[in-house]
C-alpha cells in the first residue's frame, strides 16, 4: 500500500514509522514543511521524506500524488491545511481514501460539510473517554460511524428503568436500532433475544443518529 | 446591500472602505483588534473580532443575510475553507475569495469558487510592462 502523509510532527512521524515497520511492506512518503524538522526526519526516513508545503500542488505532484496513493493522511497542526490537502487529494487526484486530523473540535463541522470523512480528533476522543469513565448523561456516544450513518452508544440500566427485568425480544426497540452487548459484573456477552436485562447492566446499542430519544424511552425512562 | 469582508489587512480594509463609500452596509471581520485602525476613525460600518473559521463569528457578522462576502485573510487555505463554508453552509451566492497561489486559485475555480489571484494579476502586469520595454526606446537615465 502506498501512503502519503502530510505533516511530519509527532503523529505523522510515528505513523510513518509504524507503516514502515518490518513486515508491513508499505510504501510511505512523508511531507514536512519546516526545514529543521525535515532535516531531523531525513536522518531517519531518508528519501521517504520530502520538504515542502503539502497544500501546494507542485509539492504534492513531486511526492507522487498523481499515482495516486491508496491513502492520503493529513495530520498537520493546521485544520485548514488538513482540509485543503484532503480536498485536493480527492477532488483533483481522485485519491480514494483520505484521513484528516482535526485539531480544534469546533472545526469538525467544516470537515463534515466538505465531505472529508474519516477524521480523527484527539480532543474529541479524550472527551468521549472522559464521558465514558465519568458519565454525566445516561446515554453516552462511543463511536460515530459517519459513512454508515450509524452510531454506537452505551446506556446503563438502573433499577427504575423500564427495561430492567425484561428480555431483549420483549423490548419495543425503535426501528433502526439494535442492542449489541450486555456487560454485567465485568463480563460481556452478545445481546440476543433471550438475554434478560438487569439493573446495573451496561448495554451497547447501535442506532441511526436521531433515534437516541426513542431508545432512551424504551430502555431508561419509565 | 450588505457586505461582509473577512480579513481586514491591506486588501480587506480597502475593499471594506471602498464598498462603504459606494453605499454598502459593510461589516469587517479580523482576528486582530489592530485591524480596526486600518478602517480609520470615521468607520461607521461593523467590525467583529474573531476568526473566519468560527461560525459564531460569521453569524455575528451577519453572514446569513449578506449580499456579498469577500474573503481576504492572509491564508490561502483559510480563505478556501471560509469561502466554501459561506457558500455551502450559509448558502451565500456571491462569495469572492482571494487566493495568492495561482495553482490553487485555478483548481478551486473549477470547483465553482470565484477566486481572485493577485499573483496572476501581478505576473501579467509585469509581463506587459517588460514587453513594453522591448518596443520603447530606452529613455536616458540621469542620476544626480
Amino acid at each position: 500500500m502506498y501512503v502519503l502523509i502530510a505533516g511530519g510532527g509527532k503523529i505523522g512521524a510515528n505513523l510513518a514509522r509504524s507503516l514502515l515497520r518490518d513486515g508491513h511492506g508499505h510504501e510511505v512518503t512523508l511531507i514536512e514543511q519546516r526545514r529543521d524538522r525535515y532535516e531531523r526526519l531525513e536522518h531517519e526516513f531518508e528519501h521517504q521524506v520530502q520538504v515542502g508545503d503539502a497544500t501546494e500542488i507542485h509539492v504534492l505532484d513531486r511526492a507522487g500524488i498523481a499515482r495516486p496513493p491508496d491513502v492520503v493522511v493529513a495530520v498537520t497542526g493546521d485544520d485548514e491545511d488538513n482540509l485543503i490537502i484532503c480536498q485536493l487529494a480527492r477532488e483533483k487526484y481522485g485519491v480514494g481514501k483520505v484521513v484528516a486530523r482535526v485539531n480544534d473540535p469546533r472545526n469538525q463541522a467544516h470537515f463534515d460539510l466538505l465531505g472529508i470523512s474519516a477524521t480523527v480528533s484527539a480532543t474529541a476522543s479524550i472527551m468521549a473517554l472522559i464521558e465514558h469513565e465519568v458519565p454525566e448523561h445516561d446515554l453516552i456516544h462511543l463511536l460515530e460511524l459517519r459513512k454508515e450513518n450509524l452510531e454506537i452508544v452505551e446506556v446503563q440500566i438502573d433499577k427504575s428503568a423500564p427495561a430492567a427485568g425484561k428480555r431483549v425480544e420483549k423490548l419495543k426497540l425503535p426501528e433502526g436500532s439494535r442492542l449489541i452487548s450486555i456487560t454485567r459484573n465485568g463480563r460481556s456477552e452478545i445481546a440476543i433475544g433471550s438475554t434478560e436485562l438487569q439493573p446495573g447492566d451496561q448495554v451497547l446499542a447501535i442506532l441511526q443518529p436521531g433515534k437516541e430519544d426513542e431508545l432512551r424511552r424504551v430502555l431508561l425512562k419509565s | 446591500m450588505k457586505a461582509l469582508v473577512i480579513g481586514c489587512g491591506r486588501v480587506g480594509s480597502n475593499v471594506a472602505l471602498q464598498l462603504a463609500e459606494e453605499g454598502w452596509d459593510v461589516t469587517a471581520v479580523d482576528e486582530k483588534e489592530e485591524a480596526l485602525t486600518r478602517l480609520g476613525e470615521n468607520w461607521r460600518g461593523g467590525f467583529v473580532l474573531g476568526h473566519g473559521m468560527d461560525v459564531d463569528v460569521l453569524r455575528e457578522a451577519g453572514i446569513e443575510d449578506a449580499d456579498a462576502v469577500v474573503v481576504a485573510t492572509n491564508g490561502d487555505n483559510t480563505n478556501l475553507v471560509v469561502a466554501q463554508v459561506a457558500m455551502k453552509r450559509f448558502d451565500n451566492q456571491c462569495v469572492v475569495v482571494r487566493i495568492l497561489d495561482p495553482a490553487r486559485a485555478d483548481f478551486y475555480r473549477t470547483l465553482g469558487l470565484r477566486t481572485i489571484c493577485p499573483t496572476k494579476t501581478a505576473i501579467s502586469e509585469l509581463m506587459e510592462a517588460a514587453r513594453a520595454c522591448e518596443i520603447m526606446p530606452r529613455a536616458p537615465v540621469t542620476i544626480t
